[in-house]
């Protein structure tokens, strides 16, 4: 027994920077991956959070589920005022106004404040070169509010303004390709995350804090809004990655590299079968669904080749 | 103690209703939401971690011989750490009245 | 010695951000307050101005950013416009209500549609309650001396609220004016350093933002609104040290020769200066006319207003943005409502004039004058007045 030193426990720090005690739901994966995040970020950071399910479920007034420095103000703004921190610690520090350290700049939002109503902002402090990570916690739909569609929701997927119906399958759209959207900006890192894989995450994330304008976009299985076992949180986020749904990769100043290339991918009916979402789909739609999958996958082999 | 916000009067209030006490949300029992609770056997437990790195609450920890345990002030019973554990060490039993 | 320059007073509120040597300066261009930002950009550029300066891409980041920077204890300046204060509307309630001073120069412009981009009030009127302190201002002088001013309040400690000065739009900000600048000690010695009680830092962590259920949001808001009241000593006292130090003086309530006037008229921002043409016109011609300038806009100076108008027998309030379907000028329907519980008061009229950059020459504020006397005369089946619109 003694040969199987304590592994886990060893490689990550003990500190829950993001305190339990939040209001998440009961198996939340967003909550999960914020929670590894905080473990690779570390003390030394300031963190700016976007309205949404993370910061509903940790600042409830009196409380705060935060041990780090932590702003929310409104939904569609992370960028900016994350760009408005940066600069500010910048020129405190150049005016001996605070001590030089290195403090860490990070935005933190979910998939609508990012691909929706937060492009802009983000767009603009990536063009601007700020040094700062920005990390989307994508659930693929506005969950906070009651399981809204977002511009990241998956084609086919049912969703309370995307419903599937008489005369609709849902999502009529594919998800919008945020990474690349932030790749195109010229920025030194790019990546995608899963708490699946926790030391990728926290490794990823740690990468993207080392230099900014860093985007590193987080899948975060939400089993309220997929509607799926609350149990099934973590095994939901390695199907996404193993059927090629959501490919874990990194964009290191525009040189893609996959994190994992399977020889196979797994049918996405593997994936889509356990979540109460896509249950409606019918067998034409998930055909279609899969060549798109495929083709989106072979460009993205493409591209790392 | 955090006075719970029912208590607070408006002078009471920070400025800016800044929240000066870090995490002070661990004085919040999420414990009470569960209807299923972890039960960990350290006879299956090989002390992997992967419970622990798994939780969303981060309420799994290790007992003083260094097998883990989940902290039932906070757990919500989700069952991903018996779903995920390599030994099947774990056990999601209903919850006592 | 300090120096008495003649300068276009867009400028000169970049050489005064200049002398408060602000920290960050995010900046977002649209007319007429674009040569504020360009200004700025050259003094960062020509490293006179020791400041980063963020492009943003639209004014919504503007203030978003200066939320950011503020946050972390740097001192903060932005200038916005019309459509730009509207852009970033639900941003200034949070700068308030997060206490973060965030000092911005507005350059009254109408709003669209149709596109003016031309000066007016409009834009002022509808960021009423956004929990700013609020401040008018005439000429240059005034500008650069309240633009210093806004700096020492917002960021005072007992304060720690953002600050609005509001200047005409092309009428003010375009104009070449003779502005005394003072020396950069003097400039030191007036405004102390910004010091954030509780500024965002890894080594005290603190949450800023978190949400409030109805059981504490009252008790939030409450406490603000405390704050912003309280705000008044403060400016009051400011103005004072700034007139020991300077030898000019500000008041919420500015008054031209309205002490024993018969009739008095209330307006804000440049028009005042043409106004007092026409009282002095009006006075020659024997007339007890006089004028009151409104400069303290938020928080509401009532006492000073009561005082100003209480022996009055008529007060014309002249508003330059229109409350569609309402009570019409804004300001006069907070005069009158200042008024409506004291025992003595004037009749108050209102008129609204100068939209969208329309001018009001001293004969026309006459009209309005006389005009305003005779409807407190015969009354009128109108709320408001609306001048010098073609029939």
């Amino acid at each position: 027994m003694e040969k199987y030193a304590v592994y886990v426990p060893k490689l990550v720090t003990k500190k829950e920077n993001f305190a339990p005690g939040h209001r998440a739901c009961i198996g939340c994966g967003e909550a999960l991956a914020v929670r590894l995040a905080c473990k690779a970020l570390g003390q030394s950071v300031i963190i700016a959070n976007a309205t949404g399910c993370m910061e509903i479920v940790s600042s409830p007034l009196p409380y705060t589920s935060w041990r780090v420095p932590w702003i929310h103000t409104l939904f569609e703004n992370t960028a900016a005022v994350a760009s408005g921190i940066e600069a500010g610690l910048k020129m405190l520090m150049k005016k001996g106004r605070i001590a030089q350290k290195d403090i860490k700049v990070v935005a933190m939002a979910g998939d609508g404040g990012t691909s929706d109503i937060g492009l802009q902002a983000l767009s603009g402090a990536l063009e601007r070169g700020h040094d700062f990570l920005y990390l989307c916690f994508d659930n693929e739909a506005y969950m906070n509010t009651g399981i809204q569609r977002s511009s990241s929701t998956p084609y086919g997927a049912s969703t309370t303004t995307s419903p599937a119906g008489k005369v609709s399958i849902g999502q009529v759209s594919w998800k919008k390709n945020m990474p690349a959207i932030a790749a195109a900006h010229d920025i030194p890192y790019v990546a995608t995350a899963c708490p699946s894989y926790p030391f990728d995450l926290m490794a990823k994330v740690a990468k993207g804090a080392q230099r900014g304008p860093a985007y590193v976009q987080i899948l975060s299985p939400c089993p309220t809004g997929w509607r799926h076992a609350a149990d099934l949180t973590v095994r939901m986020g390695r199907l996404a990655v193993e059927t090629g749904m959501f490919p874990l990769y990194e964009v290191e100043n525009g040189a893609y590299k996959l994190t994992f290339d399977f020889p196979k991918l797994r049918p996405v009916t593997d994936y889509m079968k356990l979540q109460g979402r896509f249950r409606h789909l019918s067998e034409d739609i998930i055909t279609e669904i899969q060549q798109r999958v495929n083709k989106e996958y072979a460009k993205l082999k493409e591209k790392a080749s | 103690m955090t006075k719970p916000e029912g208590a607070l009067t408006w002078k009471d209030i920070n400025i800016g209703a800044i929240v000066s006490e870090p995490g002070n949300a661990s004085q919040y029992r999420t414990g009470d939401w569960r209807s299923e609770r972890p039960i960990f056997d350290s006879r299956k437990c090989i002390r992997c971690g992967i419970c622990y790195i798994f939780c969303p609450e981060g309420c799994v920890g290790q007992n003083a011989e260094g097998y883990f345990e989940a902290d039932l002030f906070y757990c919500k019973g989700c069952g991903i750490c018996a779903l995920e554990c390599w030994t099947k060490a774990i056990t999601m039993v209903a919850e006592e009245q | 010695m300090s120096k008495r320059v003649g300068i276009e007073v867009s400028l000169a509120i970049g050489d005064a951000v200049r002398l408060a040597n602000a920290d960050v300066i995010a900046a977002y261009p649209i007319t007429p307050q674009t040569h504020i930002v360009e200004h700025l950009a050259e003094l960062v550029a020509n490293g006179e101005l020791d400041a980063e300066y963020i492009p943003v891409e639209s004014e919504h980041s503007a203030m978003s950013a200066c939320l950011g920077a503020s946050a972390v204890g740097a001192r903060t300046f932005t200038a916005t416009a019309g459509q730009g204060l509207e852009l970033m509307h639900e941003v200034l309630y949070v700068a308030s209500s997060m206490r973060l001073p965030v000092i911005m120069a507005v350059a009254n412009r109408a709003l669209s549609a149709p596109l003016s981009v031309w000066g007016d009030q409009s834009d002022v009127m509808a960021v009423r309650d956004t929990g700013w302190i609020q401040l008018f201002v005439e000429n240059g002088q005034e500008t650069v001396d309240n633009v210093l001013c806004a700096f020492r309040i917002g960021e005072d400690p007992r304060v720690l609220l953002p600050v609005m000065v509001h200047l005409d739009g092309f009428y003010l900000s375009h104009v070449i004016e003779a502005v005394l600048f003072p020396e950069q000690s003097q400039v030191d010695r007036f405004l102390p350093p910004f010091k954030h009680p509780v500024p965002l830092h890894p080594d005290r962590p603190v949450t800023m933002g978190a949400f409030a259920m109805p059981i504490i949001y009252s008790e939030a808001k409450w406490a603000q609104e405390v704050n912003l009241e309280a705000a008044k000593e403060v400016i009051f006292e400011c103005w004072g040290e700034f007139g020991k130090l300077f030898g000019r003086n500000y008041s919420p309530v500015e008054h031209y020769r309205s002490d024993d006037a018969r009739v008095l008229l209330l307006t804000l921002g440049g028009f005042s200066e043409t106004a007092m043409t026409a009282v002095d016109k009006m006075r020659g011609e024997g007339k007890s006319v006089g004028l009151v300038r409104l400069r303290l806009w938020r928080p509401f100076p009532f006492a000073e207003i009561r005082q100003a108008v209480k022996n009055a027998e008529v007060l014309i309030v002249l508003d330059r943005a229109i409350s569609f379907g309402g009570p019409g000028g804004p300001v006069c329907s907070e005069v009158r409502s200042a008024l409506y519980g004291e025992a003595k008061k004037p009749k108050v009229i209102g008129f609204i004039g100068g939209l969208g950059g329309r001018d009001i020459t001293p004969s026309g504020f006459e009209e309005i004058i006389n005009r305003g006397i005779e409807i407190a005369q015969r009354g009128s089946d109108r709320e408001f007045e609306i001048f010098g619109v073609r029939e």
